[in-house]
């Protein structure tokens, strides 16, 4: 699905990442962890296209498409979701317009027609159910007067809609009290599928005793410094990343 | 990313759907401004001798006056020696009554506006009866008749004067007086036409009124005069639209609107002012200096103004209540979108005068381009003006790093009982709220205008709901490359 190849990315000028390659099979979870300030965030603003974020080496291959050629909103019409760390409010724009807006914009560039207001309220109520959503949030305005948590069920409200192949959650877990994540990653576990893969980044092991990854990656210093299976986010949980920092420090010789 | 950028650029060229001029043929009396000049206007209009001598004793007061310059607005020189009073169609009469055949030359004009003339096809959409104006005069008036079953009376001010001189001697000028200021002074000299409408006591209105103003004709200013009484126990609810061509010249627009509501009565008076803003280089355009006003002057009356901003090179425009009646209620909703180089300076006046009155202001206004956008607004409370109560909130969005937000509020309260609040805020559409749209699938252009309309949303729901559909999409033209 998604192939990343010496990928290098400068923000204002410096550059954050520094090659990365990775390889995203159809269907599987891959958690992104790492200490603050390793560029896990600048890898899903470049992903999605983000102003501000100057690609300067590498390829990005998204079900064959270059994805570097796309603007942030064919990047997202072709499938791409990201559930934001701090999500936008906008205030006097209703959930339920906002969405209608992006769904259509969407079935759109698909080549499908828009979908009736009646279509979409039934779309709309069936993943309200699934995610055991309260069926005010979509009368409010986008974020507006959300709790930290709210904000990123809304998030998953959103994904639950779009179905999206593939899913960035950029920090989805900082901030969320236990009961709401549980909440959210049952979400996001519901919204598993063989065709949708999904990208967690993320400072913690906590969420990933939820959404049970299929491979693990530590980004740090704008590298992918090791990749492995589910059991290296209990051993990152237990160890910290001191050990990695070293193991690279020694590599490098610095 | 710079794609972003480029796709906002690509999309300012100009939008104005209203721009074309029509093959009318005109009568135009010479440029320049003097008492024949005036003379010849009421005499063309077959006005009785009172109207003449209000229009001659206005035109002295206004000599003795200057142009006003404490608005924040840079207004090149006008030379009122310079521009044409009155210009009319030849043939006025919109139908013929014998033949039964329509004057194309009008009802073109007003096809390809989408202003329905037609009250057969209007009932059909709601009905909404409308004076229509085209320069110095109005060419038609629909449903006269079957308003006037129910006593109201709806036409043009010139067959009010001539008609009803005893309502336009009691009322015209009560409520904005010549004196004013500069602007009601020039059009209590030469207006030329406008609108009357008289809604008896006891009568909810039936339907919609509206005016509709074209300005057609170059060189020519428009000078449009509307008075509205509602008397005890009425309510109407009154629309004004207005276009004009697109051109490098620019164009004067100064008008009167006067409101006089008794006891228990209602008005709500709602604008969606589309004169040509001008080009992107801020050449051309209207300059729209409109004095509007409503007295509430009964007990318990209300008096509501929404207008929707988004034409004129410079608009210079405060609607304004005087609540005289206890317990009277005025309201001003405004949303004033400038972009390029267009620059507004409006708000309103709230002068509480009768006991437990009660104001709201909400303005919301939208600057993009280079342009420059203020809000003036002046809450008064007078010494009897026990109880009252003002809310005001004042909002700014910037689209822009080169334009301007500014807001100028001003509040007296001569007595100890009565509340004044005032709340402001200055937002920006950041990159954060664009690119959030993005990421879900909407491009920059629906973002904007999504993101817009969720700002004015409170003022937008205020309007009639075709009136507020057509505002929406015009925000959105309005709006196209404003971010930069």
């Amino acid at each position: 699905m998604l192939k990343i190849k010496g990928l290098k990315v400068a923000v204002e000028g410096k550059e954050i990442l520094k090659g990365i390659n990775l390889e995203i099979g159809d269907g599987e979870v891959h958690a992104i962890m790492g200490p603050n300030g390793s560029g896990k965030s600048t890898l899903s603003n470049a992903l999605t296209g983000r102003e501000g974020y100057e690609i300067t080496d590498g390829t990005v291959s998204f079900n064959g498409e270059n994805l570097l050629d796309f603007s942030p909103e064919e990047r997202a019409r072709m499938g791409i979701f990201m559930s934001f760390q701090y999500p936008v409010e906008i205030p006097g724009v209703s959930m339920s317009n906002f969405l209608k807006a992006s769904v259509n914009a969407q079935r759109e560039y698909r080549g499908l027609s828009p979908l009736t207001g009646r279509e979409f309220f039934h779309l709309m109520k069936g993943k309200q159910k699934l995610l055991h959503l309260d069926s005010g949030l979509t009368n409010r305005s986008v974020n507006e007067g959300f709790s930290g948590g709210e904000k990123k069920k809304n998030e998953i409200f959103q994904m639950a809609i779009l179905d999206p192949s593939l899913a960035i959650m950029d920090e989805t877990d900082s901030g969320l009290d236990i009961d709401a994540l549980r909440v959210v990653a049952e979400g996001v576990n519901t919204l598993k599928s063989p065709h949708n893969s999904i990208i967690l980044i993320t400072h913690y092991q906590r969420l990933l005793e939820y959404i049970v990854p299929d491979f693990v990656h530590v980004l740090y210093q704008g590298r992918i410094v090791k990749s492995a299976g589910k059991e290296l986010a209990k051993e990152l949980e237990e160890r910290g990343y001191d050990w990695i920092k070293k193991e690279v420090a020694d590599e490098t010789g610095k | 990313m710079e794609d972003q950028e480029k796709l906002i650029k690509d999309v300012t060229s100009g939008d104005y759907k209203f721009g074309f001029v029509s093959p009318v043929d005109m009568d135009f009396l010479p440029k320049g401004l003097n008492e024949d000049i005036i003379r010849e206007i009421s005499l063309r209009n077959d006005e009785p001798d009172f109207m003449l001598q209000f229009r001659l004793k206005s035109f002295k007061q206004w000599r003795k006056m200057k142009m006003p310059h404490w608005a924040y607005l840079k207004i090149p020189p006008i030379d009122f020696q310079n521009i044409i009073y009155y210009a009319a169609p030849k043939n006025k009469h919109f139908q013929n009554e014998e033949t039964g055949e329509m004057n194309s030359e009008l009802s073109d004009t007003f096809d390809k506006l989408g202003i329905n003339l037609d009250e057969r096809k209007s009932l059909s959409g709601g009905g909404v009866a409308v004076d229509a104006v085209i320069d110095s005069v109005s060419v038609k008036t629909t449903f006269q008749k079957s308003l006037a079953e129910k006593g109201v009376i709806f036409c043009s001010i010139n067959e009010a004067i001539r008609k009803y001189p005893e309502l336009i001697k009691k009322y015209l000028g009560k409520s904005v007086p010549p004196s004013d200021n500069y602007f009601a002074a020039l059009n209590s000299s030469v207006f030329s036409d406008g609108s009357f409408c008289y809604i008896p006591k006891g009568v909810r209105c039936p339907m919609e009124l509206s005016t509709y103003f074209r300005i057609n004709a170059a060189g020519t200013g428009q000078f449009e005069r509307t008075l509205i009484v509602a008397d005890d126990d009425s309510y109407v609810s009154y629309l004004e639209g207005c276009t004009a061509p697109q051109r490098d010249e620019n164009q004067l627009h100064t008008a009167i609107v006067e409101i006089i509501i008794m006891d228990h009565a209602e008005v709500k008076y709602s604008t969606v002012q589309n004169w040509y803003p001008g080009n992107k280089e801020g050449k051309g355009g209207v300059y729209n200096f409109v004095t509007k006003r409503a007295i509430c002057r009964g007990e318990g009356s209300k008096i509501s103004w929404t207008q929707v901003e988004t034409g004129s090179a410079i608009t210079w425009k405060y609607p304004s209540c005087i609540l005289k009646g206890d317990n009277s209620v005025g309201e001003f909703n405004s949303v004033a979108v400038t972009n390029n180089y267009q620059q507004a300076d409006t708000g309103t006046k709230m002068i509480h005068i009768g006991k437990n009155t009660k104001s709201s202001i909400i303005s919301k206004g939208i600057s993009g381009g280079r342009s420059d956008n203020s809000y003036r607004g002046m809450v008064k409370m007078l010494p009897g003006a026990s109880n009252s109560k003002n809310f005001s909130q004042c909002d700014s969005l910037l689209l822009g790093s080169k334009c301007g937000a500014h807001t100028f509020p001003y509040i007296e309260v001569g007595n100890s009982t009565s509340v004044v609040e005032h709340e402001a805020t200055t937002s920006k559409i950041g990159e954060d709220k664009l690119f959030y749209c993005n990421q879900r699938g909407i491009s920059t252009e629906d973002a904007i205008a999504l993101i817009v309309n969720g700002y004015a949303i409170d003022v937008l729901k205020r309007l009639p709901m075709e009136f507020a559909i057509e505002a929406q999409k015009l925000l959105q033209i309005s709006l196209k490359g404003s971010v930069g």
